[in-house]
């Protein structure tokens, strides 16, 4: 075995000089310093967060301190509650009720469905399949919004496919008694609450399925392996072990299907019933009723929502296997 | 007597991998069974079927008399020591301790009790209190044994345990587990690549290589009595000799193996014994151990600390007592 062919000549010095230049002088000075790298890198996104994004949020909450004029139609602009007055209506609580109702079960459809998908492609999905398994997720992320919620329009028309198909099967029956249910019933799919919660588990379905993906990916087979040699059956181990381990991939997931569902304005508008959501109120408040003080009231809610939500999460455990 | 495990011809492939090939084998009840091998030797496959993790492609497994066939893990009363400890990060060490007692519907406060219990068997009374990820790497191991002790298995299953450690609390480990498994009585199988391991702590060994099983045997057998070259080469580091050089000693053409330290040294050319040249010393503390080459076949020997050597290069004479030559039956 001959080592001097592996190794450098003799002559080679111990110190090698610098590249030299503007760039070898940066790459230095960054070695040394490296804060002040980070602070280079940080300033513009912390910039654009804190004034841009932050700013722009609290110059928006600020207005729900306002209050409008009823007569004039002007913002009056001095502290005042009567806007959360106006926003505590019974019209307005059944709106905020139901936009939460509605975001609640669509959170919970949209972890039942997404945790076999995510299971399957954290613990066996490989190669190829795993590829496919992200196609597959994030496919229709690429679409337009809008087409998807037109074409789940058509889907669940009256005349539409799912319609037809159900006939084609002899159980029309199941689909007109659902139907004729009160609250989630309706004229066809495509004007109720059920056609509604179908498109938003349907659009919002990935936010869920990758962060919980996410979080089974950290978890080692072994501690199923462990589990299941302890004694507990794959029940047991689901509740004891995937299940907690998983949760906080499953509370990220549900921020974004919760709070994405809390604020949507246009699946409730193009699929539905004519009754309001948080969102469709925002709209038409600060649109055609021209009251920006209680638009900002309304976006004021699902923030405060989340808020509880979150700290409810954390109370529960939710992210101590973080 | 029933086995406590029993192996007939089984088998486990991957494809076409024959991660276990036709074994057959047999661990008694109440002994420390350790198996040996190289890594991707099988022997941690034939824990696995036994856990319950695999299933055998062809053959059949019993545990205590009982076909363990289509058994799943959790129907098993057998349970294993993870290489890695596998411990729960969401749950304290107590609840880790007694996970197994809890999916069995063991009252709260009982299986709180047993697993107090089996923490101070495991010398870390007090620590029930702790997250896993607060422990050293000797500490989760002693938590993983108490996890798998407190369920009271019939046989318990070892892979690798003391790998992630350091060679001080690795021997402590080793004197520990060696008599718990003598005040328990339970089954220990042991799975290691590591022969001192297995010499030290092993009532029997099992040395594994390409899925099969070379040797079976107490560990003075596999040690003094090799039956392969593979054997003699892994178990110690044997000096494995051609037939051709057998033959001068023994007057059998048979392959042969010569422990390290049944060799003499001796800086004098002349008498009866073999002309060799010493290329090499390694000192090791305890003893040296000396790099030898006779025409061509290179060969160690082991000599005692404080041992007068000649220098690197120069040429020595090798005496053995001809009985510590072991003649191996299989050339494989």
């Amino acid at each position: 075995m001959s080592l001097d062919a592996a190794m450098p000549r003799a002559t080679a010095p111990a110190i090698l000089p610098g590249s030299g230049g503007l760039r070898g002088a940066f790459s230095d000075l960054f070695w040394r310093r490296p804060k002040l790298l980070l602070l280079l890198m940080l300033l513009p996104p912390v910039l654009w967060l804190g004034i841009v994004y932050i700013g722009s949020l609290f110059a928006l909450l600020l207005q729900s301190f306002f209050s409008i004029d009823e007569f004039s139609g002007l913002i009056n602009r001095e502290f005042t509650l009567k806007t959360y007055g106006d926003l505590l209506q019974a019209a307005n609580l059944d709106i905020i009720l139901r936009t939460v109702t509605m975001a609640a079960l669509v959170t919970l459809a949209s972890a039942v469905i997404a945790f076999p998908i995510a299971y399957y492609a954290a613990r066996y999905a490989r190669g190829r399949w795993k590829a496919l398994f992200y196609l597959g997720v994030m496919l229709p992320l690429w679409s337009s919004y809008l087409v998807k919620v037109y074409a789940w329009k058509l889907i669940l028309a009256k005349e539409g496919i799912l319609t037809w198909l159900l006939g084609k099967l002899n159980l029309l029956w199941v689909l007109d008694g659902w139907l004729s249910l009160p609250i989630v019933g309706g004229n066809s799919l495509s004007v109720s609450f059920t056609g509604t919660f179908i498109v938003f588990v349907y659009v919002w379905l990935p936010f869920m399925i990758l962060p919980v993906q996410a979080a089974l990916e950290r978890v080692p087979g072994n501690l199923v392996e462990a589990s299941s040699d302890l004694g507990a059956s794959p029940g047991q181990t689901f509740s004891n072990v995937l299940f907690p381990l998983a949760l906080p991939g499953i509370v990220a997931g549900s921020i974004f299907t919760f709070s994405l569902t809390l604020g949507d304005y246009i699946i409730p508008q193009i699929i539905g019933t004519s009754r309001l959501f948080i969102g469709q109120a925002v709209y038409s408040q600060q649109g055609t009723a021209g009251n920006i003080p209680l638009a900002a009231a309304f976006t004021v809610v699902p923030i405060v929502i989340m808020g509880f939500y979150l700290w409810g999460a954390k109370r529960m455990g939710a992210f101590d296997a973080l | 007597m029933t086995s406590a495990v029993s192996f007939k011809q089984v088998s486990r492939h991957f494809g076409s991998v024959r991660a276990v090939d036709a074994v057959d084998l047999e661990i008694v009840p109440g002994e420390f069974f350790a198996m040996l091998g190289p890594s991707g030797s099988g022997k941690t496959t034939c824990l696995r079927l036994i856990a319950g993790f695999e299933q055998p492609t062809s053959g059949s497994i019993s545990i205590f008399g009982e076909r363990a066939g289509g058994v799943p893990p959790y129907r098993r009363n057998v349970n294993t020591v993870f290489q890695d400890y596998a411990l729960f990060p969401h749950l304290n060490v107590l609840d880790n301790v007694a996970y197994g007692l809890m999916v069995k519907g063991v009252g709260k406060a009982e299986r709180l009790k047993a697993a107090e219990e089996a923490l101070s068997m495991v010398r870390l009374p007090g620590y029930g209190a702790r997250r896993p990820g607060q422990l050293s790497g000797g500490q989760r191991q002693r938590v993983a044994l108490a996890r798998a002790l407190v369920n009271q298995p019939k046989v318990l299953l070892l892979d690798e345990p003391l790998g992630a450690l350091d060679l001080k609390l690795r021997e402590n480990m080793q004197e520990e587990l060696k008599s718990l498994q003598k005040v328990l009585g339970i089954t220990f199988v042991f799975v290691t690549h590591d022969q001192g391991e297995a010499l030290s702590m092993a009532d029997r060994v099992a040395v594994f290589n390409d899925g099969r099983i070379m040797q079976v045997g107490t560990p003075e057998d596999i040690y003094q009595r090799p039956k392969t070259r593979f054997v003699a080469d892994f178990v110690g580091s044997s000096n494995v000799l051609p037939p051709d050089f057998v033959q001068r000693y023994s007057g059998q053409h048979r392959w042969g193996s010569l422990r390290p330290e049944s060799i003499r040294v001796s800086g004098a050319t002349s008498g009866d014994g073999v002309a060799a040249r010493l290329v090499g010393t390694n000192y090791l503390g305890a003893t040296t151990r000396l790099a030898l080459d006779v025409d061509g076949l290179r060969l160690h020997a082991m000599v005692p600390a404080g041992t007068a050597l000649p220098a690197e290069g120069e040429a020595v004479t090798l005496t053995f007592n001809r009985e510590h030559l072991h003649l191996m039956d299989e050339p494989a």
